[in-house]
Formats: C-alpha cells, sequence, structure tokens
C-alpha cells in the first residue's frame, strides 16, 4: 500500500528550514513603464551571494516583512547573479509596498523556485520567443543566454504585444539585442501618434512570420492563459507541435516548494513542477474553466 | 505488504505479525506512569464539547471509558456504553495531524536593526508525546503526511522535527461507525505497521504488541502476562467485528480516471447545490495539509513574526490570483478538494489522499458522503 520510503526522511538528521529568507539590499531601482520598476538586488551576506545560482524563468519570493511574500520571476542575466533583477508590476500588497521602498533599503529573499526555460532545446533550432506585456521580464534571462552564445542557435524571433507603445518594457535593450542578432517584432493592442509598429493581437505576428522552419522550431511563450492558448494555436497553424512548445504558468504561489497546496493546478503544483511547462503536459488543464 | 495480502496470510501463520503480551485493566495505568517517566507528554482521546476529541491527558481517568459514538452523513453523538471500555468508540473530529502539522506554527522571525532586516528561524522545540490510541486508519494518514511533508525534494522542518519526537500506541477498532470505510482504502480496521505498539481491547485488559525497540522498551516496564488461547481468540473476533461492522464502501477502481475525465460532470453542479463551502471537511480530514503564512508584526513594524495556519482550498480567496479567484464557484471548490483527495494526490505522491475515516461526510453539516459521490459519477462512466 505505502512503502517506507518516507521513513529514511523521518529518521535522517533535521533538514534546515525552507522558510528563513536571506536579506537583500536594494542596490537600484529603475523606473520601467507605468507602475512598473526593475529592482537590483543583492545578498548581504557573502556566502548566500557566493552560492546563489538561477536559471532563466525561475522565480524568487520576496518578502517583505509585515506585509507578505510575493513570486516574482528573475529578470537578469543568469550570469551576473551578483545582481538579481526582478521586474515588478504593482499588482498586489507587496509589489505596492515594494514602491515605498528606495536604494539600501533590505528585504527577505527565497529562492531560486521553479522549472526554467529549456535552453538546451534551442541549441541549433530556430527559437521564437512570444510574450505580452509584464511576460517579457520572465523570458530576459533567456534572451541574455540567447544571444551570449549566439552561434549555437538558429533564427532568433522576439515577438511581443502590449497593450499600448507605451507600456512595452526594455525597450532601451531592443537595439543591443537586435545587433546581437535577435529580431524583435513588436504589436499594441491601441495605437497612438506617432507608432509606425503593428497593431493587434500577438498572434498576428506570429500569423505572418517567415524565417523560421516550422519543424526545427522551439517556441517560449509567458503571457496569460487565454494568450498562451491562442499563440499555441496559431503556432499549430504554422506547422509547430505541443512538444516544440514551452510556457510559463502562474497561480497563487506561497510557500514555493509544494507545501502550502495553493497553486495547484489539477495534478501540477504550479511552483515547483512549473511554471514552465512543455504545452503537451499543461494544455489540457488549461482549457478548464475554474480548475 | 498489502492488508489484504496480511488477511490472507493470517488464515495459515500465527495471527499477529509481532509478539503479544496480556496487560491486565488494572495494570494499565501503569503505562502513564511508564511513558511520563521516559519523558513524553501524553496524548489521547478524551471527552470535551460532548465530543472525543484528541487532547493531553494525564491518566487513564482521562480517557472516555464507557463512552462510544454514533456517526452518520452529518451526525455525530456520544452514548453511553454498557461497559466500562476505554476505546470503544471510532474517530472523532481531531486527528493527529494537528501534533504534527500544527494549526498555528512560528516559521520564521525577521527583526529590523541599523543595518536593515535580518531573519532567523523561529524558536521551536515540541516536546516528545505519545500518541495513544492512534487507529488504524490514523497510522495510514500519518504515513501520507509523511509522504508530503517530508518524503519529496522538499522537507518541511517544522514536521520532520516532531514527527521524529513521537512514540505511537495504535489501538484496533472493535467496532465500526457506520461512516467508517477503511476496508475500501485497504488502510484498516487492523494496525499492520507504522506503530511502536499497538493495542487491543479486551473485557478485563489489553493485548500488545511492540513492533519497534522503542515499543519493546516500554512494554518491558508494565507488568505483562503470556497471551492465553482464549484471549488470543476473544482478540480476533473483536477485531473481526470491526471489518464486520463496515457497511459503506467506495470502489476505487481507476478512481484517478475516472474522475479526471469527469470534470465536467453534472454531479459537480448537484453537489454544488448542497455543499456549504464551510471548510468543516478539510478540517477534521487527517491528510489535508493546505496553509497559508500570515504576517505578526510589533506595533512599531520591527519584529515580524511569519505564522502558518491551516487553510482550506474551500476558501474563496484560496485560489486568489492577479486581482481575481481561480476557483469562483462552489462547484470548481468541491471539485478541487474531492479530485486532489482521490485523484491527483496519487500523481504527487504515489498515494491516495483518503483513509477512509468518514471525519468529512460525519462532519458535514448538510452530510455530502464523497463515496456517494463518487458513486454517482461512477454510475455514467462508460
Amino acid at each position: 500500500m505505502i512503502s517506507n520510503a518516507s521513513k529514511m526522511a523521518t529518521d535522517s538528521p533535521r533538514s534546515p528550514s525552507l522558510w528563513v529568507p536571506k536579506t537583500v539590499v536594494i542596490r537600484k531601482i529603475t523606473p520601467e513603464v507605468e507602475n512598473v520598476a526593475t529592482y537590483h538586488l543583492a545578498f548581504t551576506d557573502a556566502d548566500a551571494a557566493a552560492s546563489y545560482r538561477f536559471k532563466p524563468g525561475q522565480f524568487n519570493m520576496l518578502y517583505m516583512p509585515g506585509v507578505g511574500e510575493s513570486a516574482i520571476s528573475i529578470s537578469g542575466d543568469p550570469e551576473s547573479p551578483e545582481l538579481l533583477d526582478h521586474t515588478i508590476r504593482v499588482a498586489g500588497n507587496v509589489t505596492r509596498g515594494l514602491t515605498q521602498l528606495k536604494p539600501g533599503d533590505t528585504l527577505g529573499l527565497r529562492g531560486p523556485f521553479g522549472s526554467s526555460w529549456p535552453m538546451e532545446q534551442c541549441v541549433g533550432r530556430d527559437v521564437l520567443l512570444v510574450t505580452g506585456g509584464i511576460g517579457l521580464p520572465p523570458l530576459r534571462p533567456a534572451i541574455y543566454q540567447l544571444l551570449k552564445r549566439r552561434q549555437d542557435f538558429g533564427n532568433l524571433h522576439l515577438l511581443y504585444g502590449a497593450r499600448s507603445p507605451d507600456v512595452l518594457l526594455h525597450q532601451n535593450e531592443f537595439d543591443d539585442w537586435k545587433r546581437s542578432g535577435l529580431t524583435i517584432q513588436k504589436t499594441v493592442d491601441r495605437s497612438v501618434f506617432g507608432w509606425k509598429g503593428n497593431v493587434g493581437v500577438v498572434t498576428l505576428l506570429l500569423e505572418r512570420l517567415h524565417s523560421f522552419d516550422p519543424s526545427n522550431t522551439v517556441l517560449f511563450c509567458c503571457g496569460p492563459e487565454v494568450m498562451m492558448r491562442f499563440v499555441a494555436r496559431t503556432a499549430f497553424d504554422r506547422g509547430l507541435t505541443a512538444e516544440q512548445i514551452w510556457v510559463s504558468t502562474e497561480r497563487n504561489m506561497q510557500c514555493a516548494v509544494g507545501l502550502c497546496g495553493h497553486c495547484q493546478l489539477g495534478p501540477q503544483f504550479i511552483c515547483k513542477d512549473g511554471p514552465v511547462f512543455r504545452y503537451d503536459q499543461i494544455a489540457p488543464l488549461l482549457t478548464v474553466e475554474g480548475l | 505488504m498489502t492488508l489484504k495480502e496480511e488477511n490472507h496470510s493470517e488464515e495459515n501463520l500465527p495471527a499477529t505479525p509481532h509478539h503479544e503480551v496480556f496487560v491486565a485493566i488494572d495494570g494499565f495505568a501503569l503505562l502513564f506512569d511508564v511513558l511520563k517517566s521516559s519523558g513524553f507528554q501524553i496524548v489521547g482521546p478524551t471527552i470535551d464539547q460532548d465530543a472525543i476529541v484528541y487532547d493531553q491527558i494525564d491518566s487513564v481517568d482521562d480517557l472516555p471509558k464507557g463512552w462510544t459514538d454514533v456517526q452518520k452523513p452529518g451526525l455525530y453523538r456520544l452514548n453511553q456504553r454498557n461497559d466500562d471500555k476505554l476505546f470503544g468508540y471510532n474517530v472523532g473530529p481531531h486527528s493527529w495531524k494537528k501534533y504534527l502539522f500544527p494549526p498555528n506554527v512560528a516559521l520564521s522571525i525577521g527583526k529590523k536593526n541599523e543595518d536593515g532586516w535580518e531573519f532567523q528561524e523561529a524558536p521551536d522545540d515540541p516536546p516528545k508525546l505519545a500518541f495513544l490510541g492512534v487507529r488504524a486508519c490514523e497510522l495510514a494518514a500519518i504515513r501520507i503526511q509523511d509522504r508530503v511533508f517530508v518524503g519529496g525534494d522538499y522537507v518541511d522542518s517544522t514536521y520532520q522535527k516532531r514527527r521524529q519526537r513521537i512514540l505511537i500506541i495504535a489501538v484496533n477498532c472493535t467496532q465500526a461507525a457506520e461512516t467508517c470505510f477503511c476496508t475500501s482504502m485497504d488502510t484498516g480496521p487492523r494496525c499492520t505497521d507504522g506503530f511502536d505498539l499497538a493495542l487491543t481491547e479486551l473485557d478485563d485488559g489489553f493485548l500488545v504488541e511492540a513492533s519497534t525497540p522503542e515499543g519493546k522498551a516500554i512494554v518491558d516496564q508494565l507488568i505483562t502476562l503470556e497471551v492465553t488461547r482464549k484471549q488470543q481468540q476473544s482478540a480476533e473476533l473483536a477485531r473481526q467485528n470491526a471489518v464486520d461492522q463496515i457497511k459503506k464502501r467506495m470502489d476505487t477502481t481507476e478512481i484517478r480516471d475516472l474522475l479526471m475525465s469527469n470534470l465536467e460532470h453534472a454531479r459537480w453542479d448537484e453537489v454544488a447545490s448542497r455543499c456549504l463551502s464551510c471548510t468543516n471537511c478539510t478540517m477534521v480530514c487527517p491528510t489535508c495539509f493546505c496553509s497559508s503564512v500570515e504576517e505578526v508584526s510589533d506595533l512599531a513594524g520591527e519584529n515580524v513574526e511569519r505564522r502558518r495556519q491551516w487553510d482550506s482550498c474551500f476558501n474563496l480567496e484560496f485560489s486568489y490570483m492577479n486581482g481575481g479567484v481561480v476557483r469562483d464557484s462552489t462547484r470548481s471548490r468541491y471539485r478541487q478538494w474531492m479530485t486532489h483527495k482521490l485523484a491527483t494526490w496519487i500523481d504527487q505522491f504515489g498515494t491516495s489522499g483518503c483513509v477512509g475515516c468518514g471525519r468529512c461526510i460525519s462532519w458535514c453539516p448538510v452530510g455530502i458522503d464523497l463515496t456517494e459521490e463518487v458513486a454517482a459519477i461512477r454510475k455514467d462512466a462508460p
């Protein structure tokens, strides 16, 4: 019925607490667009700094004592973990509380947690990064890694949508990324005077995209669930299969280690089994209302 | 070894897997003294607010001597027995979970000094506890929570620390409630492993079996007699009585696929029309493990404790995300609870989350019976 597999753990020496955050200091705050800023964080403890590594797509739990924790994906370069970027949109108590902080202030951090974008799948293949709004920051570490080893990959495309031109994120880096070999197409839901780009949903960019080989492509998608479903549908029309698509999902993550139950989606704990899933592993669960 | 296999083998082999001794009822009080002198606080069944609950107990007098319980969907009552049995009832609203996974426990402490925030583990020194009166379904529940809290990649240290400091004295059920269905879940009623000591209550004393060195060390300090053939037969009859009284069944055949392929079944709407989303089933369940963390701060906001409390998937805000809730209907929340308990738990932990104790049936204020819900969905399955 039930094996004694767990007996080992109950008898083993006591494990360190998963709940105690490390102290990080805010080195810098970069305002991005309205209600979005990037917090550049550094550990105050040298040992914590030396041992910390993260993979693209993973997240940290940022902790404001007295307010609470919030799951924030890491938006910086995995090869420069000494300064951890978190690009944060004001959405709840914790993210609102963070707007009251200034460089030099400290907070707590637990992490990194969760699955990552499968960078090894990109080698020798075309890579499509399809995202919208605040979905770009979780892909930014993957962009850094792709561009750092640019010669290992085929064509690299970023298809990025936003509500309006003024809320497109990380635009100051777009020229660098283009020079390094990433083609970027932007689209907005609502145009403004002077906007010369595309208007419409991001799937339109995917419908029209050329210079990629559908049989030898991987697609990473991060955005609202409804967007990811439509991106996947469009990708199927373009000849991709579900096994070539990875998405980053979101639920109410609290403990980040699969022990509190909040982030369940069917059998998956989004915090530890995700947030990044291959599409065929998660798609049936995304279409059930209220699961 | 499954329970079924063991029952089968009992026909040919000695009736118990471990050596049993007899402790007369007059000598049972000594167990309390031995446990205390071994450094244990004793927790066990006692009567509070017209229910048999688990609480700290000091002597035999604290046990529900001569009481029994009557349970039906949405009903729990205590009745007096016509004998002086100490364990002549089944499980009540409490489970041992409250000692291993406390309903409210401090996890970490933050202190603000001139350099900023410093964090440390909350002080936590749980006592050595002797659980007295753990039923077979509850042993199974502890094994399941072991898998949840210490069996995976991430080990919950608050659970682990408590788990390492308990002694388990199990009691074989000699009767069953109308809500019991442990035989369907292969978890009882016989205690087969996962205990230090197991008792079977007779009219004039207990058969006691020790399955660990710790249990043996306790028994060695009791006044024991060799078990007579008659006592052995009485114990077998008493334990068989529990098996015979279990009438409730749940067909678990392919239950994972049954439920996960019926996520839009009309029965979810039907049960939602009765369910109050009150969380009772999750609070009394011995395996439910959902929790939330809250901040407890001093007035200056410079000393902050993080405290974990039991939460429930029936709470509306449980699935809050980005300004909305994912499971915004009772239908979606009941479906989450039942499919998690009986189906996706198997994906996550390699075991059902249900032990067949029937608490969720008795303590549901409107008497929803999950075995009936499964049967209703199965009825329509191809």
